[in-house]
Formats: structure tokens, C-alpha cells, sequence
């Protein structure tokens, strides 16, 4: 019995499913439930520990798509098992008219800013939402601009800030018999690294109250992908999280080859480690080195930023940029490295081996950083995993889960290193884990450097990539081809996938809808940061002002993946 | 110096030794030039190569340019590194206005110049339209050494006390 038959006779014995759909689309088992049931199922599934975690829940709006669906808007639950390791998708449709469903946040936490994001981007109401109110865009901004109906380039201009508000909607007031104040970090303030918005009331030293605000960097990431060629789309994946830029083009990539049922070649694939490791290194370098930072370790900033400097030359040798690389192309790679170029890597490595030991002798054992880090920002792994934490920050609360190991891709299965997990996922283990997923990562490189496998860097089918440019001024066949592909581009089969990569920060998803033309017709991005900077204010809250600087920096927020 | 008879002193001597005539305005311009505080108006990832450019490799400080300073009270050149988006906009006005005079702005990369390649709903269209812009400095992210070009182009500015009539008839954001 194929596994979505396993989920339809599941759950008949619990619901009329007549009215669901069950389908298996991509790799991926999805369910159409009626919007009557979606809460029930929800809690259903949760409850007897079918999926422990609501790894994304986002909207499409299917008003211009080819084939008229159920309703104008489907509001789509990506649930995940980190047990059995199953994955399902649930799709509700709503009506144009009737724009509402029930809210999730009573069964998983981690819906809540999923969900305002939905009713900021398309105007879904979910009912029962503590708190739904705009999340990315700015309080002046009228309209939901992922609707099919929005122009990309309509600006609307804002003139002020929003006052210290919290997360529960309330602003910031007095409290009879007590003494609070108000304080407001950033957007624009040294610890926040970016374009955080950190607002809390303080009694004394202590945080009564917190709250945060994002959107500062609101780019419209989702919308300039519907709006650009398959190809084009690359670059925009760069920036989102700008500090492990290579892991982005490669999770993109995947989704769109998974989608056209391609299999890139075995050399583009030990390209595709070699650079999401070293990314995952200078990724990992950024946190822990702003995290010191901000804690006073100046010295550890110019020990670590000096191994950057020398991954950043290995990609601009590689080609010409160092932070933006956008070497991957759907299909394979852009070209095959310099001459010499993995003698480079192998060098690098063992100075980022050196180098990373130096901070473990700087920081590990050093009285001001333990005290600093340890105990502060402790998590449970339940409570992790119903806020949807993934990655570094999950498994130092002790969850090894790891999608390298779990669910392995380009040969991962092959390759020998291990996941570093902790124990009470405080600021201090997500430094450790940080620190050894550096030194395995340095290994996987090793390995994957020593044997690279021959053959070609790319596919060579002529619908998906692009001629070698010697073709393309050298014979007509390259240069029709060329023109051809530019002009009508990739064109992906009608239907939707949901793939994820293990990034740096965590599970990094697209969601795919594809409606058979040249442009997605709906790409989301799963960021696993957001997730995870859900549960910030109720971290911080109850703990000391100066513990909120360290907690800030283990997330690791990276606003361009934040925001988007 | 003391040990000298006054009778040796040779006027013309000790002039051409220790004095430099110059006009104020000249002084002025060479003290401002080389002492540019920077604040670093990071927000995307051309923040993240500004930290390479302050960084050891590339080193701002030898151009007289290290002192970052977060307060814009203390600042006199405004580095905007990174997409400005339109909820972002009233804080950039804010943080300029802040600053005291003689005050400088640098926009760095495609995004703060012209809002890059984000043609989109949410993202102010270059900051040129908010605050007055001195030098921009193209690139996706800019090179470090492109940043370091733009901070030498605005150092030759002041020392040659280029009119600046975007900064003379700014009357506040055009929004
Ligand atoms: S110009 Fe490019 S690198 Fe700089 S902030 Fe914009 S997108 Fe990022």
C-alpha cells in the first residue's frame, strides 16, 4: 500500500472523507481537506503524534491559473514527522468572498506568524488568531500584494514607526505599583545585525514584556519570483540569506530540477557540497563571530572574519564574485572551476581548520563567554519543535535531526561526519554545535575535494540549459538553441512540489507551483530563521536586558531570509 | 632649541621649517577629509561586505576612516549599505537628520542607489529621493575595493571643496 492510501484509511476511521482528496504528486503525499475539517485533522494529527511538527503554512492565490481549482485561494500546511521522517501537505480552499478558516495557533505554535504572513500577503482571516495583524509589509500599506491582482512595481510610501508595541497587539503602558520602562532596539542599532525591531518593558534589569517587529527588509522575494524567468529567479535566491548566499541557489535549484524530473550529474553535485559546506563554515563564522562581538570578544571577530576573507577568494576565483555567486544554474552548474581551483579548497581547509581551533581555544573554555551564554535562552526540545525550530538551534536542544543524515541528497549518504547534538539548547550549546558542525563541514569538504568525480558539470538538454558560448557565436544550432531557451525559457510541467535543503540556519523549503509556463506561478520559501525568531519575545521575557543581546545573536536571524 | 643663541635664530629659517601658510578653508577640508567617522547603515547584504571593508583584509582604517560610530551624533559620513524598503524609509530620514554638520552620504550598491533589482511593491527606489547622496557606488554587492574608491572620490571631494548642490538645496524627503 503506497503511503498516501496508508493517510486516506487513516483517516477514515476518524473522518468522512468522502469529501477529501488524496493525491501523490512530485514525491510529495497531499490532501485536500474541506475547510470544515482543517482544524480537526490539524489536531487530529498532532495529538497522536502523526506529525510533530508545522514546518510551514502559506497561501495561493489560483485566479490566474489555467485551470479553474476550488476556491480562489488555497491555504497550504506542510506537516513533517521527525520520528517516521513522513512529510504531508494539506491544502484547504477557500472562496474569494468567504476568506476564512480557522486558526492554527491553538495546535502549533509555530502558526502564528505563519499565518499573519498569510493574511498580510492575501488576506485570509484565520479565526481565532490572537493576533492577526500585518507582518511584513508597513502599517500604511493598503491591499495584500501576493494577490494575482497586485502590480509588483505599485510602491506605497510610509512616513513613521509603529510606537513600542508587543506581540499580543498591545502597546506599551504603565503598570500601577510598578516602575517600567520603555526600551527600543533597532531597527537600525549595532546588536541587531540587520534590520530587527526589538521592543520590551522593562522592570529594572528585567524584561516584563516583549515584542518584535520585522518587515524592515521586506523585499518581495515571492513576488519578483513570479514575475522572472526560471534562471533569472537564481539571483534574488542569493539574497535571502546573504551570509551562506551558495545554499539558496542550491535549494532553489533542486525544487525546479525535482520538478522537471531531472538528475544532475555526479560532478555538479560534489560542486554543489563542496559549496554548501564552505557556506555553511562562513555562515556559522558570521554567527558566532557577531555573537562574540556583541558580548565583547572583539578579538574573536578578527580571528574569524580573517577565515571568511579566504572562503570569500575561494568563490571569487571560482567565479568572480564573493558573496552573490549564483553559480548553480537548473540542470547543473554554470561551469566547471578554474584549473587548481580544488587544490585551493583542500588548502583553505586546513587554515579553516587551524583557524576554527583557535576560536575553540579562544572561546570554549573562557570564563566571560560561559558565563555569558550558559543558561541563558534554554529551550526544550518540545517546545523547540512546536515553535518549528530546525537546525543548529533544534539540535542543540538535543533533537539530531539533520536533513544530511535523514533524508540525505547528492550523496550525503556517503560522505563520513557527524551531527553535533546538545542538551539544553542554550546560547552556549548552539555555540558548540555551531562550532563542531564548522569542523564536520571542513571534513565533508575533504572528501568530497580529494574525489571529484568526472564527467560533465551540467545536464545537456536543450530545453533546460543554456549552450556553451562557444556554440552560441560558433554554429546556428547553439544559437537558435540559445535564443530559443531566452525567449521561451524553462517550462516546468503543470503541478506543485514542496522541497527542502538542510541550510545553515535550519530547513530551507520552496514551495513550487508551476502552471506550465515560463515564470512560477507561486514560489515560497520556507525560512527556517523565522520560525525560529517566533519564539524570541517569550525567550527573553522574565530574563535579564543584557541576556537579550545573546540570545539575539545565537538565532542567527539573517534579515533577508527573515523578511524576504 | 634652548640651547641656541638667539643670535643664531634665522627667521626665514625657523618659518620654512615650522610654518605652512594655507587658507582656513583649506585646513578645514584637510582635517575634514581625513577624519570622516563613518556610521554603518548595514541592512542587506552589502552590510555584509561593509564588514569586509572594515575588516582586516581590506581595512578602512587606512584611509583615515576606522572610527565607526552607531550614534549618528557622532558620525559624519552615512554609509547606507543595503536596500532601503519603504518601511525602512522614515528611519533613514531620521538617522540623517540626526546627524550633525558637515555630514556626507554614500550610498553603497545597486539597492540603496536605485533599488537595484528589486523592482517591487516594498522597496524604495534609490534613497536619493529621501536624503542627499554624495557618492554611489554600483555593484551587487560592490567589491570592498569599489567602497574603498567611493570613500577616496568623497575625500577628494571635500578637499577640493566640490559644490554640493544636492546637499544646499535639500529641503527634506521628496516623498
Ligand atoms: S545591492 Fe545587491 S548586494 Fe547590495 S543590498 Fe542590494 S541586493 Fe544586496
Amino acid at each position: 500500500m503506497s503511503r498516501i492510501e496508508e493517510v486516506k484509511q487513516n483517516l477514515s476511521e476518524k473522518f468522512p472523507v468522502g469529501d477529501f482528496k488524496f493525491y501523490y504528486e512530485n514525491d510529495n503525499d497531499v490532501v485536500v481537506v474541506p475547510k470544515a475539517n482543517i482544524l480537526e485533522v490539524l489536531k487530529y494529527y498532532r495529538e497522536n503524534s502523526f506529525y510533530d511538527f508545522l514546518m510551514d503554512l502559506t497561501a495561493v492565490d489560483y485566479s490566474k491559473y489555467p485551470e479553474t481549482q476550488e476556491g480562489r485561494y488555497a491555504v497550504v500546511y506542510h506537516l513533517f514527522s521527525s520520528k517516521t521522517l513522513n512529510r504531508l501537505r494539506l491544502k484547504v480552499f477557500v472562496q474569494e468572498e468567504d476568506a476564512k478558516l480557522a486558526s492554527a495557533t491553538s495546535v502549533w505554535r509555530s502558526a502564528n506568524w505563519f499565518e499573519r504572513e498569510a493574511y498580510d500577503m492575501y488576506g485570509i482571516v484565520f479565526e481565532g488568531h490572537p493576533n492577526l495583524t500585518k507582518i511584513l509589509t508597513h502599517h500604511h500599506f493598503k491591499g495584500h500584494p501576493l494577490r494575482k491582482d497586485y502590480d509588483a512595481n505599485n510602491q506605497q510610501h510610509c512616513s513613521d514607526v509603529l510606537p513600542v508595541h508587543f506581540d499580543d497587539g498591545s502597546r506599551f503602558s504603565p503598570v500601577p505599583g510598578k516602575d517600567l520602562v520603555p526600551l527600543n532596539i533597532g531597527p537600525s542599532h549595532p546588536a541587531t545585525h540587520g534590520t530587527l525591531r526589538v521592543m520590551a518593558a522593562l522592570d529594572g534589569e528585567k524584561v516584563e514584556k516583549a515584542g518584535v517587529e520585522l518587515g524592515f527588509l521586506h523585499r518581495c522575494f515571492e513576488k519578483m519570483a513570479e514575475t522572472h524567468p526560471y534562471n533569472q529567479v537564481i539571483p534574488y535566491t542569493d539574497r535571502l540569506n546573504y551570509c551562506s548566499a551558495p545554499m539558496n541557489n542550491i535549494g532553489y535549484c533542486k525544487a525546479v530540477e525535482k520538478m522537471l524530473g531531472v538528475e544532475i550529474p555526479l560532478k555538479a553535485q560534489a560542486i554543489r557540497i563542496i559549496l554548501a559546506e564552505l557556506s555553511r563554515v562562513i555562515d556559522h563564522i558570521v554567527c558566532i563571530g557577531a555573537n562574540a562581538v556583541d558580548l565583547g570578544a572583539l578579538s574573536g571577530f578578527f580571528y574569524l572574519f580573517k577565515l571568511r576573507e579566504q572562503v570569500y577568494s575561494l568563490f571569487e576565483k571560482l567565479c568572480g564574485a564573493r558573496l552573490t555567486v549564483s553559480m548553480t544554474r537548473v540542470g547543473g552548474m554554470a561551469q566547471d572551476p578554474p584549473a587548481g581551483w580544488y587544490k585551493d579548497v583542500l588548502e583553505t581547509c586546513k587554515s579553516l581548520r587551524k583557524g576554527i581551533d583557535e576560536v575553540d581555544r579562544l572561546l570554549t573554555e573562557n570564563k566571560i563567554w560561559m558565563q555569558r551564554t550558559q543558561g541563558v535562552g534554554s529551550i526544550s526540545a518540545e517546545d523547540a519543535i512546536m515553535w518549528g525550530y530546525t537546525g543548529p538551534c533544534l539540535r542543540a536542544a538535543g533533537v539530531g535531526l539533520d536533513l544530511r543524515k535523514a533524508e540525505p541528497y547528492y550523496g550525503y549518504e556517503s560522505l563520513d561526519f557527524e551531527v553535533p547534538v546538545g542538551t539544553t539548547g542554550d546560547v552556549y550549546d548552539r555555540y558548540l554545535v555551531r562550532l563542531e558542525e564548522m569542523k564536520q563541514s571542513v571534513k565533508i569538504v575533504e572528501q568530497v575535494a580529494k574525489n571529484i568525480p568526472a564527467g560533465d558539470y551540467t545536464i545537456r538538454d536543450k530545453s533546460i540549459v543554456l549552450p556553451e558560448k562557444k556554440d552560441v557565436y560558433g554554429n546556428i544550432e547553439g544559437l537558435m538553441n540559445h535564443f530559443m531557451l531566452i525567449m521561451k525559457g524553462i517550462k516546468p510541467p503543470k503541478g506543485e512540489i514542496y522541497d527542502y535543503t538542510e541550510a545553515a540556519n535550519g530547513e530551507l523549503g520552496f514551495f513550487l507551483v508551476s502552471d506550465g509556463e515560463m515564470k512560477p506561478y507561486r514560489l515560497r520559501v520556507r525560512p527556517p530563521c523565522f520560525a525560529i525568531y517566533q519564539s524570541f519575545p517569550e525567550q527573553i521575557t522574565g530574563g535579564l536586558v543584557a541576556d537579550v543581546i545573546s540570545v539575539l545573536g545565537s538565532m542567527n536571524l539573517i534579515a533577508g531570509e527573515l523578511d524576504r | 632649541m634652548t640651547e641656541q643663541k638667539v643670535d643664531a635664530f634665522d627667521l626665514q629659517d625657523m618659518l620654512n621649517s615650522n610654518v605652512m601658510t594655507t587658507r582656513v578653508e583649506d585646513w578645514i577640508n584637510w582635517g575634514k577629509k581625513n577624519s570622516l567617522w563613518p556610521l554603518p547603515y548595514g541592512t542587506a547584504c552589502c552590510g555584509i561586505e561593509l564588514m569586509s571593508v572594515m575588516g582586516p583584509k581590506y581595512d578602512l582604517a587606512r584611509f583615515g576612516a576606522e572610527v565607526v560610530r552607531f550614534s549618528p551624533r557622532q558620525a559624519d559620513l552615512l554609509i547606507v549599505a543595503g536596500t532601503i524598503t519603504e518601511k525602512m524609509a522614515p528611519v533613514l530620514v531620521h538617522i540623517y537628520e540626526q546627524m550633525l554638520e558637515p555630514k556626507y552620504v554614500i550610498s553603497m550598491g545597486a539597492c540603496a542607489s536605485s533599488g537595484g533589482f528589486y523592482r517591487s511593491y516594498h522597496v524604495l527606489q534609490g534613497i536619493s529621493k529621501l536624503v542627499p547622496v554624495d557618492v554611489f557606488v554600483p555593484g551587487c554587492p560592490p567589491t570592498p575595493e569599489a567602497v574603498l574608491d567611493g570613500v577616496m572620490l568623497l575625500q577628494k571631494m571635500i578637499e577640493n571643496n566640490v559644490p554640493r548642490p544636492w546637499k544646499d538645496n535639500w529641503k527634506g524627503p521628496e516623498l
